[in-house]
């Protein structure tokens, strides 16, 4: 009973943020495929939709749907300008993997490593994958856990909203 | 409990507190922002003494965490509260009951970075210093004392920290101290800005303190540790070595030995479009390096060694026989190919046809007894023949048309179980082959069926195994899934047992549950190259994660 109670007061008390709460992009410093410091407080697309989302090598659900949004990305792009930055959180394991894989893969995002999960622990991310929709003030309007077929579509409708300045609730 | 409820109100009352302040945000927006994530674990255990599930006398058992982080300009605070009561099967059971092992506050401006109470950190690849967390596996090595980093001259970054490690919901013993540099030549040196090549340098020292209370031996109470690392990026090319040097440290690992410890990884990578191949060396002498001479198991690490080995997603491939790094000595090799065959080829259809080919093994490093306080001496390249893993495997991912998508994988291990596991009584060296068919069949825009087929065999250990897994997802919000797992080739007839699981889970933005029921088979979880064993259980088990 008590935990039932620990879990509703914990839902109750995240509903309230939830409801309450403008969120920006914290500033962390990660590492760019090509090893150079990187700070997420640059992250920009002029005003554009961007899109953030969190992955590994080893997570088969994050790579799926990277896959996915790939094969149209540059459709996406020609229609909304939206700019999807994929933030790798393989530790010293895989990270040197991670620039072959992308490339082996051929996608076009811009990609970001965060072998010590600081960006991921500073945007409160549970687990892979996890996304996030910044609108052109940099605000996140959308949070998306876990990935399955056809979630690509529903992202590039969120997108095009987000592109048009429409609310996507 | 008390406690708990304390914490519940502040937590509530924060809430309301910020929610009230934030409608009028809008006008000032100088009232911060507080954010942060739950996860809630539980499961309700059910006797099965035929899988050798350990009895749960409390038959409920969960773990619980909640973040929260609140920023306000250059100013972040958070904390995080922790609740195992008791810690689920499988995790250490001196995780038992709650608390707040995780809070700071922290302040960035002009470059100048400092926080106050706990920090995650990584200096290099973390062969000399590495905090982190890993929920699943219950590891968290964070540090509580101070951190004061510097990044204001481009091309520059510099640290340094003092602080003691989290051990369950207490601290180590002993105080680590460390200092790390890094350089970027093309962004710190003005002439070099357009330069091709970029070579980055860095490096590092980490010293412990913990004081000496043994009377037979005179140990080291300062053990002072070294690194240094170089990285060159050269168009498609990136090379990077990293080596790291520790005095003498004694320590129940390596049972007590004087030698000094050292670790060697170089990592050479070329991409293009379409190709990319990873190769890498290591070599790893002595190098167990904790807070606490005495400590054991995941606790109290302060460097990370990574297996260089595949991270496997497949069900048999990933939790039956993983590598685990051995920190007393390995030498070890990996290469990694991935190509996309080219789309509108005869082999590259209309959507291209990845194919990943995966390499890597790991011997014992050299070894010869001194018979001193030594313990011995070791020939830096000579290979030893007591060969610990191998791993090959080739896996092909082929998307057929709009509907259909094929992935198949084969792999080769060769299993070491008596030095991996540490279990004695391990069949020494096993010899497996799996093999795995992936289908995935979209229905729709929004259905879509998956569909796993594995099997692992081996004359071996527990014989061999059959694994099925049908996943239907409803996007965006519900998945199902079944898994049956089966280990038909049990040399023990009676131990031929099938362990079905099935899944629901619903999924709404950052907010997610997942409720399972059936029979979890013992294995070793892994997530990074550290790994945990996981004992067989048998009963319903929920999962939630949320954050806002």
């Amino acid at each position: 009973m008590k935990k039932a109670v620990l879990i509703l007061s914990i839902f109750f008390a995240s509903n309230l943020f939830a409801q309450s709460n403008e969120k920006t992009i914290p500033a962390v410093e990660i590492k760019t495929l090509d090893g150079k410091t990187f700070n997420t407080k640059d992250i920009d697309n002029g005003g554009k939709p961007i899109v953030i989302d969190f992955w590994a090598t080893w997570c088969s659900p994050c790579k799926a749907e990277l896959n996915a949004i790939a094969e149209n990305y540059a459709d996406w792009q020609k229609e909304t300008g939206v700019k999807i930055i994929a933030v790798s959180i393989d530790d010293a394991r895989n990270m040197e993997k991670v620039k072959p894989y992308v490339q082996g893969k051929n996608w076009e995002y811009e990609v970001l490593l965060d072998p010590n999960g600081d960006f991921k622990r500073a945007m409160n991310v549970n687990n892979v994958p996890h996304l996030f929709i910044l609108d052109k003030d940099k605000v996140i309007v959308y949070q998306q856990n876990s990935a399955a077929p056809g979630d690509d579509e529903k992202l590039f409708e969120l997108v095009k909203k987000v592109a048009n300045n429409e609310p996507i609730k | 409990m008390q406690k708990f409820f304390f914490l519940l109100t502040v937590i509530i009352s924060s809430g309301y507190s910020i929610s009230i302040a934030q409608n009028k945000q809008s006008q000032e927006n100088n009232l911060g922002e507080i954010h942060g994530n739950v996860q809630v674990d539980f499961q309700i255990y059910n006797n099965d003494s035929a899988i050798g599930a350990p009895k749960v006398p409390e038959k409920f058992r969960l773990n619980g965490f909640t973040n929260l982080i609140y920023t306000k300009g250059k100013f972040t605070a958070g904390i995080r509260y922790e609740n195992y009561q008791n810690a689920l099967l499988g995790f250490d059971q001196r995780y038992n009951g709650s608390g707040i092992p995780f809070k700071f506050a922290n302040y960035a401006n002009n470059g100048w970075d400092i926080t106050a109470g706990n920090y995650y950190e990584q200096f290099g690849s973390g062969l000399i210093l590495r905090a982190y967390e890993e929920r699943g596996l219950g590891y968290d090595n964070v540090f509580e004392g101070v951190r004061i980093k510097f990044s204001g001259i481009k091309g520059l970054s510099l640290k340094g920290l003092v602080g003691k490690q989290r051990i369950f919901f207490g601290l180590s013993d002993g105080i680590v101290r460390g200092f790390d540099g890094e350089i970027s030549l093309n962004e710190l040196i003005e002439s070099r800005k357009d330069k091709k090549q970029n070579l980055f340098l860095g490096g590092s020292f980490v010293s412990k303190y913990q004081s000496d209370q043994n009377n037979v031996f005179i140990l080291p109470e300062n053990v002072g540790s070294w690194e240094g690392r170089a990285r060159l990026v050269s168009g498609n090319f990136n090379f990077a070595a990293e080596y790291v040097y520790k005095i003498n440290d004694p320590s129940a690992v390596n049972k007590y030995i004087y030698k000094p410890g050292e670790a060697l990884l170089l990592s050479a990578a070329y991409s293009q479009k379409g190709l990319g191949i990873n190769l890498s060396v290591k070599r790893i002498d002595n190098m167990n390096f904790r807070s606490d001479r005495d400590a054991t198991l995941n606790n109290l690490l302060i460097n990370f060694l990574p297996a260089l080995t595949r991270q496997h997603t497949y069900n048999l491939a990933a939790t039956i026989y993983p590598y685990a790094t051995q920190p007393n000595g390995e030498l070890g090799m990996q290469a990694d190919v991935i190509y996309t065959i080219k789309k509108g080829s005869l082999l590259g259809g209309n959507y291209g046809t990845t194919v990943l080919f995966n390499f890597s093994n790991a011997y014992n490093i050299d070894v010869k007894p001194t018979g001193d306080e030594m313990g011995y001496k070791s020939d830096y390249f000579t290979f030893n023949n007591d060969m610990y893993f191998q791993d090959v495997n080739i896996e092909i991912n082929k998307k057929i048309n709009k509907s259909w998508k094929v992935n198949l994988m084969y792999a080769n291990f060769v299993f070491n179980g008596k030095v991996i596991t540490g279990v004695t009584d391990k069949t020494e060296v096993v010899y497996a082959n799996i093999g795995v068919v992936d289908v995935t069949y979209k229905i729709n825009s929004k259905n879509a069926i998956r569909t796993e087929i594995q099997t692992l065999t081996t004359k071996q250990d527990k014989g061999n195994w059959a694994t099925f897994l049908s996943e239907y997802t409803f996007s965006p919000h519900w998945f199902y899934s079944v898994l049956l797992q089966y280990n038909y080739g049990n040399p023990n007839p009676d131990k031929r047992l099938l362990y079905p699981i099935g899944n629901i889970g619903y999924t709404k933005e950052a907010h997610r549950i997942s409720i399972g029921y059936g029979r979890q088979r013992a294995g070793i979880f892994c997530v990074g190259g550290v790994c945990r064993q996981v004992p067989a259980s048998n009963g319903l088990s929920v999962s939630i994660t949320s954050s806002f």
